[in-house]
């Protein structure tokens, strides 16, 4: 199955999924009444300037961070839709704690992170209990959680309590945090990366290693596979549920920190929503392995980057949201389509090798 | 057997967009030209709702394209995205300077921080931001609006028009812009009426903007206040003021609609029942940027428009207050020369 028609067969895949996301993408400007060969051009040529490269890598990063936390839920088929709530939360309260305490840098950075862990693995772990103790569905929790981290953040993130606001702004924030608390970019010629990159990739190579070299890992993939045979085999399916759970939302946790450490230094009103479904469909690009996903949120971010030059050629940015929705679906059910034949020619090579094998 | 896992598709992808690319000529930055303040394109970027919401983005754009138009330039508008971080509306600013834009208008406070780093990477274009007092630059005009000043006035009318001594005051999202309106109309209705009281609620919770754009919430929030014996409610609610103004219809009591002369916007049978609006005249914020920056007049820094200046008031159509006018104006002029202070803050 190493054979050269098995790589053909897993380029294709990719290869139609592309293809079908560009022609869906081309008739699509065509009809909003842009030329498409011109626009795609202009957006290419916009997004692979290497300022914007970098601030690409720079969008990437949450998104990321929200892939992987979506991908480990994955592994039990748990839709984390929390994402977006945990990750508030947790940047919400680093910043709070951050702001509040004076320590050197390094013992400081690690407290916000700490916080930020913990926070969005409790949040988590409230909808993992709700669901290995009383069976609710972790796709309803969740979303319900989103919208009590959003009441919880509203009503502390006032001037009377722990927000404040500078004069002449409307946007309410959390106190800065000193300096002690930042991450520097890193400096490149086209411009400052974000310093939090170098924990999505440790955070990357800790998840693979976790996944495919412990003994968790290897209980989170079986009862992945089948969850019978998981169980059957010895495996607590609700303490691995719930510590699946949690450990998606500790790694939320992390999603706000780039804009914290890196870039705001205080969580605000402008910290962004709408995360957790960039997270899931990241990681759905991304197969949750730890590449894919990293080249998921890459072409997830280039996408919405090259978009702001349709803005200015008069096309609604609506169309990248369509490229991205039909770049998922493809590649969907691409792999399923490559998934089918390639079962179908292994039940065939079997028959051949049992026919011809002596008696 | 077991399956590879590799991200092929997206290797694919990336390579064909490469490739895609290579075949592309790169886009040729325009500086603006140096020397005397002079407007060649000017852009307007909004926040996430974006130009045809009926109301405060929509006006700033009147004044934009007014501009536009006596100067005969080109005007481009661009529009956020939900989870836009400050690092994107950065490269939006970024990218309309390098493309020629030298007026660019960011609507809303969210592009205060992005753009006290933009205005600073070109230095010869010029920059306003709407709803906000933090940009310090010597190229940035900071727009901002005395809102508690016009809705102090729509108070009083409501104050003085209520039979049963209950108002209400319905705001889209509880930001502290928004509060501004509650302030100075809860302070408006008491000043007239010390007997009245004032309900208030807020449709939603920041991050959660829906509460500008969801009319069944504002009617079904609007219908809660009726039933409990409010007789007018100040919708400062964006889009969703229309289910107030519905509801105001249906139940046959009074609205007051906001940013906008709503009375002029609504069908015939809803704008019977808008008692008047809080006019928020951001084009004059707009228009005066660009043409002061277009004239060699540019002063940066904070440009405050109330009611000394038109840049907020109320509005008199249908002629529901037109016996209680000469009493609005008297306290307009008294807010003017510093007699009344508005609060700003609940």
């Amino acid at each position: 199955m190493r054979g050269p028609r098995g790589a053909a067969l897993l380029l294709a895949a990719p290869a139609a999924a592309t293809l079908l996301a560009l022609v869906v993408a081309a008739a699509v400007l065509q009809l909003a009444g842009a030329d498409p060969v011109v626009t795609l051009r202009d957006a290419l040529a916009y997004g692979l300037r290497p300022e914007t490269l970098v601030a690409v890598v720079n969008k990437a990063i949450p998104y990321y961070l929200a892939g992987i936390s979506a991908a480990i839920g994955f592994h039990l088929r748990l839709f984390n839709i929390g994402i977006d709530g945990q990750y508030r939360l947790a940047a919400f309260a680093a910043a709070v704690i951050g702001a509040a305490v004076a320590v050197p840098a390094p013992i400081h950075l690690a407290l916000i992170v700490t916080v930020a862990l913990v926070v969005g693995w409790g949040w988590a772990a409230i909808a993992g209990l709700l669901y290995v103790r009383r069976g609710v569905n972790v796709v309803i929790s969740t979303i319900m959680l989103n919208a009590v981290a959003t009441g919880v953040i509203a009503w502390l993130l006032s001037p009377e309590r722990l927000g404040q606001i500078a004069p002449g702004s409307n946007n309410v924030t959390t106190a800065t945090i000193s300096e002690t608390g930042w991450i520097p970019a890193i400096p490149t010629p086209a411009g400052g990366l974000n310093g939090l990159v170098i924990l999505a990739v440790l955070l990357g190579i800790g998840y693979w290693v976790v996944l495919n070299r412990t003994t968790l890992g290897f209980e989170v993939r079986a009862m992945g596979l089948s969850e019978r045979a998981a169980t059957v085999a010895g495996i607590r399916a609700p303490r691995l549920a719930l510590l699946t759970m949690a450990a998606s939302g500790a790694i939320a946790g992390l999603v706000g920190l780039p804009q914290l450490l890196g870039a705001s230094h205080r969580f605000g009103l402008d910290f962004p929503a709408g995360l957790a479904f960039t997270g899931l469909s990241v990681a759905i690009l991304g197969r949750n392995h730890p590449l894919g996903v990293a080249i998921g949120a890459f072409v997830w971010a280039f996408l919405e980057r090259s978009a702001q030059v349709l803005d200015l050629a008069g096309i609604s940015r609506e169309v990248v949201t369509i490229l991205q929705a039909v770049i998922v679906l493809s590649i969907v059910v691409a792999y399923e389509l490559v998934r089918r034949v390639r079962a179908r020619q292994e039940r065939r090579y079997v028959a051949q090798t049992v026919e011809g094998a002596p008696a | 057997m077991h399956r590879r896992r590799l991200p092929w598709p997206l290797l694919a992808t990336a390579l064909a967009l490469i490739v895609a690319a290579c075949a592309g000529d790169a886009r040729t930055a325009a500086p603006s030209p140096a020397g005397p303040p002079q407007v060649h394109r000017i852009a307007i970027a909004y926040d996430i709702s974006g130009r045809g919401d009926g109301g405060f983005n929509d006006i700033a754009w009147k004044g934009a394209k007014q501009a536009a138009d006596e100067l005969v330039v080109e005007l481009k508008e661009v529009t956020a995205k939900l989870d836009d971080t400050d690092n994107d509306r950065a490269e939006r600013l970024r990218l309309l300077a390098t493309s020629g834009y030298d007026a660019i208008i960011g609507v809303g406070f969210t592009y205060a921080v992005p753009m006290q780093t933009v205005a600073a990477e070109f230095p010869t274009a010029w920059f306003a931001i709407v709803d906000d007092g933090t940009v310090d630059a010597p190229n940035v005009y900071d727009i901002l609006f005395a809102e508690h000043e016009g809705s102090f006035l729509v108070g009083v009318a409501a104050g003085l028009k209520t039979t049963t001594d209950k108002v209400g005051f319905i705001g889209a999202v509880q930001l502290p812009l928004l509060q501004k309106f509650e302030a100075g109309f809860a302070a408006g209705v008491t000043h007239v009426n010390p007997d009245a009281a004032v309900q208030v609620t807020y449709l939603s919770q920041p991050p959660d903007y829906s509460g500008f754009g969801d009319p069944p919430h504002g009617k079904e929030a609007a219908l809660g206040m009726y039933d409990n014996g409010v007789d007018i409610i100040f919708a400062a609610a964006g889009g969703s003021g229309a289910g107030v103004h519905e509801a105001a219809a249906e139940t046959n009591h009074w609205s007051i609609g906001v940013d906008a002369d709503e009375y002029k916007l609504q069908p015939a049978d809803i704008r019977d029942h808008i008692l008047t609006s809080m006019l928020k005249n951001s084009n004059v914020g707009t228009y005066g940027f660009v043409m002061d920056a277009a004239g060699s007049s540019f002063t940066p820094g904070i440009h405050t428009f109330g009611l000394a200046n038109g840049g907020v008031g109320y509005a008199t159509s249908g002629g529901f207050i037109d016996d209680v006018r000469a009493q609005l104006d008297a306290l307009a002029a008294d807010i003017v020369v510093g007699e009344i202070v508005v609060p700003q803050t609940p």
